[in-house]
């Protein structure tokens, strides 16, 4: 059995709860959750749910928005059909998470070159999910930075993924990401 | 930037067929899995599998045990793949996986390889996945390698092995903590993200130990912290430090320059951290936050959505301790209240309710009502809550708050909204005597229409006790007589009630009542049945003459003087018998309560629902205890345990702490002893305690403690003489004496010869406050009004200077051990005056209640005013002799 890491205070260290990728009527693209607060799936279905009626109406494109939830901080910002959310406790810095939540949104956009909806997200899940492991890491944040969150994802060594730009990054994984939408598409 | 963010129905069929997963069927995917047993793997499209399984998970699939277990085997056929790509999905699944330890096995030695692999991706993600998925055993086999990770050159590995590290600690701490040296080396790192890991677990392993998180933080606070990240968790640190640290309250507080310097960093995360942590060092001073009021001000007008939240949040937090602090932020947190932000505007406007003057409620209640309804109901309670204190802060103004909270009652919401509201009309018409009577009517008028027993309960007995005593008590009479009709059984109860109490009051509704209480007599639940019949003959009803004497009264109106949870307990133990239950006999100390119970000052006893549960009755256990030792049985009834009292430091070889039980002529100090050394046996323990500081006390019995085992409490008991019914107050030293026995904890044998040792204890004393229980009382008004004027004592003291009105306050019911009652004991903020009540039972059994007025001024010099009543002068005179001699 793997360890269900537990929760801790906000003496330790920031931490992260869950991160959330939802379309445009609230249903899952990727998601991961950090902690037991929501032990079974029908308790993280109705978070997402309603989490997602709070902020539908909300205008979270240009900035990322923020929003108080069931003793819950929550960060979020949309793009095209995508929802992306950010959750941690109600003591959390909240700059902090709003880091975390642009270190993951400008990821996806570098690994989707651009091209950031559902259906592209979908046809590169594999990279959404690395994406999120390189990130966090049982709540724990790994990595804020975009540039070498992707590069991180895309490569295959960590070697050199601090001077990744998003040049060379679009030129790696292109041909990759073409024949893997193909491929499952068959 | 913007798009249409959703392609209406038209194209939405058109849409779904774009998804790659489109018809995807877990049984399908579980067959396409075994392409991972192919001997000329496709890493191509092993890949897409466990995407495919992945997205399964994702969607909320599970997979049975049998199934998880047949995907997991054949993943492990994946590390023979050369390819990274696909090793990277492998080790993302088997994290998803959960394996079972004896499936762990199977990946070990694959992981291991990979750990010590040239490739820097390998070794990372291999550390991550073999930590999360291992187990204690396996783990010391890796340890080395774990520990040689911590200080890899390549970032991403030591950050792996840190983060690890962080997360073993809670499972495998003595391992972690045997890395100390390798992560002190990891903080110095030169990679901004391997230095905030490293500080992160540094600061785990060594959080208990405060001198070394004390050096931590004074050696990094002067050198420089690459990462922001970092900046913050030293930021944390450093006030953990400060509230540790800083107890005298003279002199420069430690590291505020360094959090102050924070305030300037580039970093806005940075500068926010400490901004926060500034505004909650304990007793911040004006000066000290000044420059993160500063800051926060700026953020609020910032265009960044999150920025402008946290710093309202943070202010809204400042501005209930220090409200005079926030208010140069106020035409910044007006102009929030329509910021589109919901939760943004909420935190302004309740900011506002407390900084802001009254000339300016009305206007803010106009913004307010516009806004209500598109809140969510958590937000609306604190609005609600921050109106209540702006309208008991401004009576005045109670009209127009009232209004809004009428307004607010009618409209949709939850029970915990509505709880809220009504609390706050409750508390409203008890403090504003011109709200009385258009409140009440706002709460019969909800009670023709509430969906919630228990609120409609709250209210029937409120009203019972404010109705009758209005101008026009007649016409509550329609709206209590209808819940009779329409209601449940519980609601018709206290309906009963109320009208007996009405008829109780006043004598021309007295004959009307009585004709609908005899109506209630054929009600189908007995408990209706049963109050009607009662009242009906405690008021005369069956002979309608006669003047309702004091008895009905208190019978009516009285509170019951024993806590609820207590008389709950020893009606459990009572064991039906030719004795009948005796009320007195229930113990009357009030436990310990939940912080809540200060949050709902409108709950009245209506016994439904009775809301706090406290925990295992420790005076009950007590009494048990103590009557179980022969010795003390001649002591007579217990009056008070106090709380345990600590008489050693924390972590030291014996714990030690006391607990004192009072009786009429006797004391008893109840020691009880921890032995944390498991090579020691601890015999015949005792303490040996000094009461030359106590004169009226003389020592009567010791009874020792046999053996004391390590890590298995035992109490050892000394008991003392005192004069009887005098609250006799002194100072014992105590010195614990032992003979202590060698153990060998492996084989546990314990050798024969023992050896005298002692062991010094902290002193403990005996206060007035001890002879006190705390007893509150529903209406303090009515209790206060029903003693003997004759036994009123008042006289007037000066406090000298105080640091806050609070405190002074908090510092007299210290002193004295009463209940604070009506919740008088919370200050509000920058009152200049401010009036406290209190209750409590002295020894003897002497009710006694006290009014307190305190007042400060400028240079906080604060005086008090003293008023007691009590059953007895005599005692009235003692709790003068108390405070003066306090």
């Amino acid at each position: 059995m793997a360890h269900s890491y537990g929760e801790y205070s906000k003496e330790s260290y920031p931490s992260v709860k869950n991160i959330l990728l939802l379309d445009s009527e609230g249903k899952r693209v990727a998601v991961k959750y950090f902690s037991d607060d929501w032990p079974t799936l029908a308790a993280k279905l109705s978070f997402e749910k309603s989490l997602f009626a709070k902020t539908v109406k909300t205008n979270a494109r240009s900035e990322a928005e923020i929003t108080m939830f069931d003793s819950y901080i929550v960060v979020y910002k949309f793009v095209q059909d995508l929802h992306f959310f950010v959750t941690a406790g109600s003591d959390e810095n909240e700059l902090i998470l709003a880091a975390v939540l642009q270190g993951f949104f400008d990821a996806v956009g570098l690994l989707l070159r651009n091209d950031v909806e559902k259906r592209t997200a979908l046809e590169n899940l594999d990279l959404i999910l690395l994406c999120i492991d390189e990130i966090i890491d049982g709540g724990i944040i790994l990595e804020t930075d975009a540039n070498t969150i992707a590069g991180k994802v895309a490569t295959n060594g960590g070697d050199n993924t601090v001077t990744f730009s998003e040049q060379t990054l679009s030129q790696a994984f292109a041909t990759a990401r073409e024949h893997l939408a193909r491929s499952l598409l068959n | 930037m913007a798009q249409p963010l959703v392609k209406k129905d038209d194209d939405r069929d058109d849409e779904v067929e774009y998804s790659p997963f489109l018809g995807i069927e877990k049984g399908l995917v579980l067959q396409e899995a075994r392409a991972f047993h192919d001997p000329q793997l496709d890493a191509r499209r092993c890949s897409q599998v466990i995407t495919k399984l992945l997205y399964l998970l994702n969607q909320g699939e599970t997979f049975t045990k049998i199934e998880a277990t047949e995907v997991f085997f054949a993943v492990t056929k994946l590390f023979q793949s050369k390819d990274t790509g696909l090793r990277r999905m492998v080790y993302l699944i088997i994290k998803e996986l959960s394996p079972s330890s004896d499936e762990v096995i199977i990946v070990t030695s694959s992981l291991m390889k990979d750990m010590n692999s040239k490739t820097d991706m390998y070794r990372a993600n291999a550390i991550r996945v073999l930590c999360r998925i291992t187990d204690g055993t396996l783990l010391t086999q890796i340890e080395r390698y774990l520990k040689q990770a911590v200080v890899d050159k390549n970032p991403v590995v030591a950050s792996a092995a840190l983060v690890s590290g962080i997360h073993l600690l809670q499972t495998n701490p003595e391992i972690v903590k045997r890395w100390s040296n390798e992560v002190q080396e990891a903080v110095q790192s030169r990679a901004a993200l391997v230095q905030f890991h490293a500080l992160a677990l540094l600061h785990q392993i060594r959080q208990n130990d405060r001198l070394a998180v004390s050096k931590l933080v004074t050696s990094l606070t002067k050198g420089a912290v690459r990462s922001p990240l970092a900046q913050c968790l030293l930021i944390r640190y450093t006030s953990q430090v400060i509230r540790e640290t800083s107890n005298s309250q003279s002199g420069e507080r430690p590291f505020f320059d360094f959090l102050e310097s924070c305030l300037r960093h580039k970093a806005e995360m940075v500068i926010f951290e400490a901004a926060r942590a500034i505004t909650e060092l304990s007793g911040v001073t004006n000066r000290e936050l000044t420059p993160a009021i500063t800051v926060l001000q700026l953020f609020l007008s910032s265009s960044k959505p999150v920025l402008r939240f946290a710093a309202v949040r943070t202010l809204n937090k400042v501005a209930m301790t220090h409200p005079l602090a926030v208010t140069n932020c106020n035409i910044d947190m007006e102009s929030l209240i329509s910021d589109q932000n919901r939760s943004i505007a909420t935190l302004a406007i309740t900011t506002l309710l407390k900084t802001g003057n009254e000339s300016s409620v009305d206007r803010l209640m106009k913004q307010i009502t516009n806004f209500m309804s598109d809140i969510a109901d958590e937000f609306k309670i604190v609005v609600v809550e921050a109106i209540r204190s702006l309208c008991l802060k401004f009576p005045l103004k109670y009209r127009s708050l009232m209004n809004f909270l009428s307004n607010i009652l009618r409209e949709e919401g939850g029970f915990e909204y509505k709880k809220a509201i009504v609390d706050s009309i409750v508390i409203l018409v008890r403090d504003i005597p011109d709200a009385k009577e258009s409140g009440l009517i706002h709460l019969c008028e909800f009670i023709e229409d509430c969906e919630f027993t228990y609120l409609s309960t709250q209210i029937l007995h409120f009203l019972g006790n404010e109705g009758p005593k209005t101008s026009d008590p007649t016409k509550f009479i329609r709206y209590i007589y209808n819940r009779v009709i329409l209601e449940n059984a519980t609601v018709r109860a206290a309906a009963v009630s109320t009208l007996a109490k009405f008829g109780a009051l006043v004598e021309s509704l007295k004959p009307r009542i009585f004709v609908l209480l005899r109506r209630c007599l054929f009600d189908i639940d007995d408990e209706v049945r049963d109050r009607a019949t009662l009242y009906l003959n405690t008021l005369g009803g069956d002979d309608s003459v006669g003047e309702i004497d004091n008895d009905v009264k208190e019978f009516l109106f009285g509170s019951l003087d024993v806590p609820l949870s207590n008389l709950e307990m020893s009606l459990q133990n009572y064991v039906p018998s030719e004795e009948p239950f005796d009320i007195s006999s229930v113990p009357k100390e009030v436990k310990s309560q939940p912080l809540t119970e200060k949050k709902a000052p409108g709950k009245v006893p209506t016994g439904l629902g009775a809301p706090i549960s406290n925990p295992t009755s420790t005076v009950d256990g007590y009494e048990k205890l103590l009557s179980s030792i022969p010795e003390f049985s001649s002591f007579g009834t217990l009056f008070k345990s106090s709380a345990p009292v600590e008489l050693t430091e924390a972590e030291t070889e014996y714990a030690v702490n006391v607990v004192k039980h009072i009786f009429d002529e006797h004391v008893v100090f109840q020691y009880n002893c921890t032995n944390t050394i498991p090579e020691q046996l601890l015999e015949n323990v005792t303490v040996f305690v000094d009461a030359s500081d106590a004169e009226e006390f003389s020592e009567v019995v010791s009874k020792p403690l046999r053996s004391l085992p390590y890590d298995s409490p035992g109490q050892t008991f000394v008991a003392f003489e005192k004069p009887a019914g005098v609250p006799a107050v002194g100072k014992f030293s105590n010195l614990l004496k032992f003979i202590v026995k060698e153990v060998d904890p492996a084989t546990g044998e314990t050798e024969d010869e023992g050896v005298e040792d002692e062991y010094q204890l902290e002193d403990l004393e005996i206060v007035a406050a001890d002879y006190m229980l705390k007893v509150g009382v529903s209406n303090f008004r009515n209790a206060w009004e029903s003693m003997d004027p004759d036994s009123e004592r008042v006289d007037e003291y000066g406090l000298g200077a105080r640091e806050s009105l609070a405190e002074a306050v908090s510092a007299v019911i210290t002193l004295l051990g009463m209940q604070p009652c009506e919740g008088t004991d919370a200050v509000p903020n920058n009152s200049r005056s401010h009036t406290c009540l209190l209750s409590g039972v002295f020894i003897g059994n002497v009710k006694v209640l006290v009014r307190l007025s305190f007042g400060i001024d400028g240079p906080k010099q604060v005086a008090m005013k003293l008023v007691v009543r009590s059953d007895d002068p005599a005692i009235s005179d003692a709790i003068h002799e108390i405070v003066a001699n306090g």
